[in-house]
């Protein structure tokens, strides 16, 4: 028998070595039969009532290890638990103590009213009968779409399409959710409104897991913070923590144009050079160089930058993203 | 936040296998509206079973032949059923995933047999369209006589057949679940089937071993019910083939689909990338 829920002092999510391969084939005359590490032995406490970030880039194993934290995906080997309940064994258990949230536009019956989504998931989820008008009522209200759930999903736009997963992850009132990048693609106001809704879960007590790529989201929300990269994990802490990782370092940020590749790489190759990062606004390069403590990099950046058109060069505080950056191209 | 009792309370009380007719019903009811809002859907189960009505009645009435239109007109109605099962049930899995529905779907806390049972016997209702608008284009542009001798043998055929067909289509299904592609199968389930069950000619005229197969596929009883039930004859060993091929479908889908929600978890195949 699985247990209910957690016993007290019972972390709410476990994960314990997990590890999940994919297999797959490649080539079309020959097949080469592949296997890709996407998890490569993940362990992670999340305490009842607390707000968790899994923070990686693109590929780190962040969605592979949500999905096997939802029954989605079996792990390769490894302990999961939600609640104490095991999620290889007791699969079903977890699904009804669980809320999963992810981002995009899919995941919605586009032809079918809001409302018609949320009734279809009362019945899946075995609400009771009585209860279910009430509470669609109450979760629309929660994500502010209230007087718009007779409305097709088809004309939603994307925060609302986001709202209304996040009223599909609440209706069964989960003490455990999971937010898979929630914010993604979504303008800037609706990111705030859905933050709004996290915060405001996370403070009626509920444990939430959630997966971002935006460093303020992470800041401004959490609780403790996981940096994953290529399947491990490879910080865990407070965000302040993670911020202290790097107070001991001298970041450099330049604005300039027509910066060649070959210039990136000489000044990654600089002694005293722990990350580089360069990225494109507009016309305009912004490399972001990170560097050991005390370093005097502004002299030697400017002479390997002979013949660069170079807009502004200075030297700032590290940011919890510096942290980030760090750690994931360590 | 919610000012309702903690999630225990919000689920119905007793044994989980109470909710399943309503999660069936509830699956069914939704699947049948978002067929019915689909322009796709509508011009198929709309135009297939007029061309398919059209062409065997005229072989009828060109053959000079001596069995009534409405046996004709049957035929082709349960080939169309057959064409919305078979393309509707793999289409309409292949579209929740291409949706992002299935991982929502395999995430709820009734089992996934319910889930599939509710979507499959929605499709296959939609087949219900092609038998009346067989019948009716059978009636306005062929003249054919309709008249049932026994119509509520007619009737409780008709949805014995779909019950079955449903089934039949949530154990082809289940394949839809585990393999992105296994839809493209059928493309080539449609035909042979019609050939089997004795849609297209008399089973007399085929192999011996295709008999076999006949026995074991719900249309050729379906047709057989509903042909006896229009024409005369006993049309109820028929209708109880029919509906014992329909346990034996849904015994076979729910060892079916509890292996593959394993394998799909296992192979990752839920999602559409």
């Amino acid at each position: 028998m699985p247990p209910a829920a957690a016993q007290s002092g019972e972390p709410a999510i476990e994960a314990i070595d997990l590890r999940r391969t994919y297999r797959t084939t490649t080539g079309t005359v020959r097949r080469r039969r592949l296997e890709i590490e996407a998890v490569r032995g993940i362990s992670l406490r999340v305490e009842p009532g607390e707000l968790f970030g899994l923070l990686g880039p693109n590929g780190a194993g962040k969605t592979t290890t949500i999905r096997v934290l939802c029954t989605l995906l079996l792990p390769t080997s490894g302990q999961v638990r939600v609640l104490g309940m095991d999620v290889v064994e007791h699969p079903r258990d977890v699904r009804r103590q669980i809320g999963y949230v992810f981002g995009g536009d899919r995941g919605l019956y586009d032809r079918l009213s809001a409302l018609d989504n949320l009734r279809y998931f009362a019945d899946l989820y075995a609400l009771e009968p009585s209860l279910q008008r009430r509470r669609i009522n109450e979760v629309l209200d929660l994500v502010g779409l209230q007087g718009r759930g007779s409305e097709r999903v088809e004309g939603f736009s994307r925060g609302m399409r986001q709202r209304l997963h996040l009223a599909r992850g609440l209706l069964h009132d989960p003490p455990v959710l999971f937010f898979d990048e929630p914010t993604i693609g979504v303008d800037p106001v609706g990111a705030r409104e859905v933050r709004q809704v996290v915060a405001e879960l996370a403070r009626a007590g509920k444990t939430i897991l959630l997966t971002t790529h935006y460093m303020f989201e992470a800041d401004s929300l959490c609780g403790r913070i996981a940096v994953i990269s290529k399947g491990k994990i490879v910080a865990e802490g407070t965000p302040q923590q993670l911020k202290a990782g790097v107070t001991a370092r001298t970041v450099v940020e330049i604005e300039a144009y027509g910066v060649p590749e070959h210039t990136v790489a000489r000044i990654r190759e600089l002694p005293e050079v722990e990350a580089v990062t360069a990225e494109i606004h507009e016309q305009v390069q912004l490399l972001t160089v990170q560097a050991r403590e005390g370093s005097q990099l502004t002299g030697r950046l400017l002479q390997l930058l002979e013949g660069v058109r170079v807009e502004r060069i200075a030297a700032r505080e590290p940011t919890l993203e510096d942290a980030y950056v760090a750690l994931v191209t360590a | 936040m919610s000012a309702l009792p903690s999630n225990r309370a919000l689920y119905r009380s007793g044994p989980a296998a109470l909710s399943w007719p309503r999660q069936v019903g509830a699956g069914w009811w939704y699947q049948l509206k978002m067929q019915a809002q689909s322009g796709f859907v509508v011009l198929v189960s709309l135009i297939q079973p007029l061309i398919f009505a059209s062409i065997a009645m005229a072989d009828q009435q060109a053959g000079n032949r001596t069995l009534p239109l409405l046996y004709y007109a049957l035929g082709a109605g349960i080939m169309g059923i057959w064409s919305t099962v078979v393309f509707g049930c793999g289409g309409a899995l292949s579209w929740q995933r291409h949706q992002g529905m299935l991982e929502p779907l395999v995430m709820v806390p009734a089992p996934l047999i319910v889930v599939l049972l509710g979507i499959t016997l929605g499709t296959a209702s939609v087949g219900l369209y092609s038998m009346g608008a067989t019948l009716l284009w059978g009636w306005l542009i062929f003249g054919a006589h309709i008249h049932l001798v026994d119509p509520l043998a007619f009737g409780l055929a008709a949805e014995v057949m779909i019950v079955a067909l449903g089934l039949l289509g949530l154990v082809l299904g289940s394949s839809f679940v585990l393999y992105r592609n296994a839809n493209s199968l059928s493309n080539a389930l449609e035909y042979p089937v019609w050939l089997v069950c004795g849609l297209v000619v008399p089973l007399s005229l085929l192999p011996g071993w295709t008999h076999y197969l006949a026995y074991i596929l719900a249309p050729t009883w379906g047709i057989k019910a509903m042909r006896t039930a229009a024409l005369g004859g006993d049309p109820w060993p028929a209708i109880l083939w029919c509906a014992v091929s329909s346990v034996a479908y849904l015994g076979l889908g729910v060892i079916l689909v509890s292996n593959v929600e394993r394998l799909a978890r296992r192979h990752a195949t839920l999602t559409f990338q």
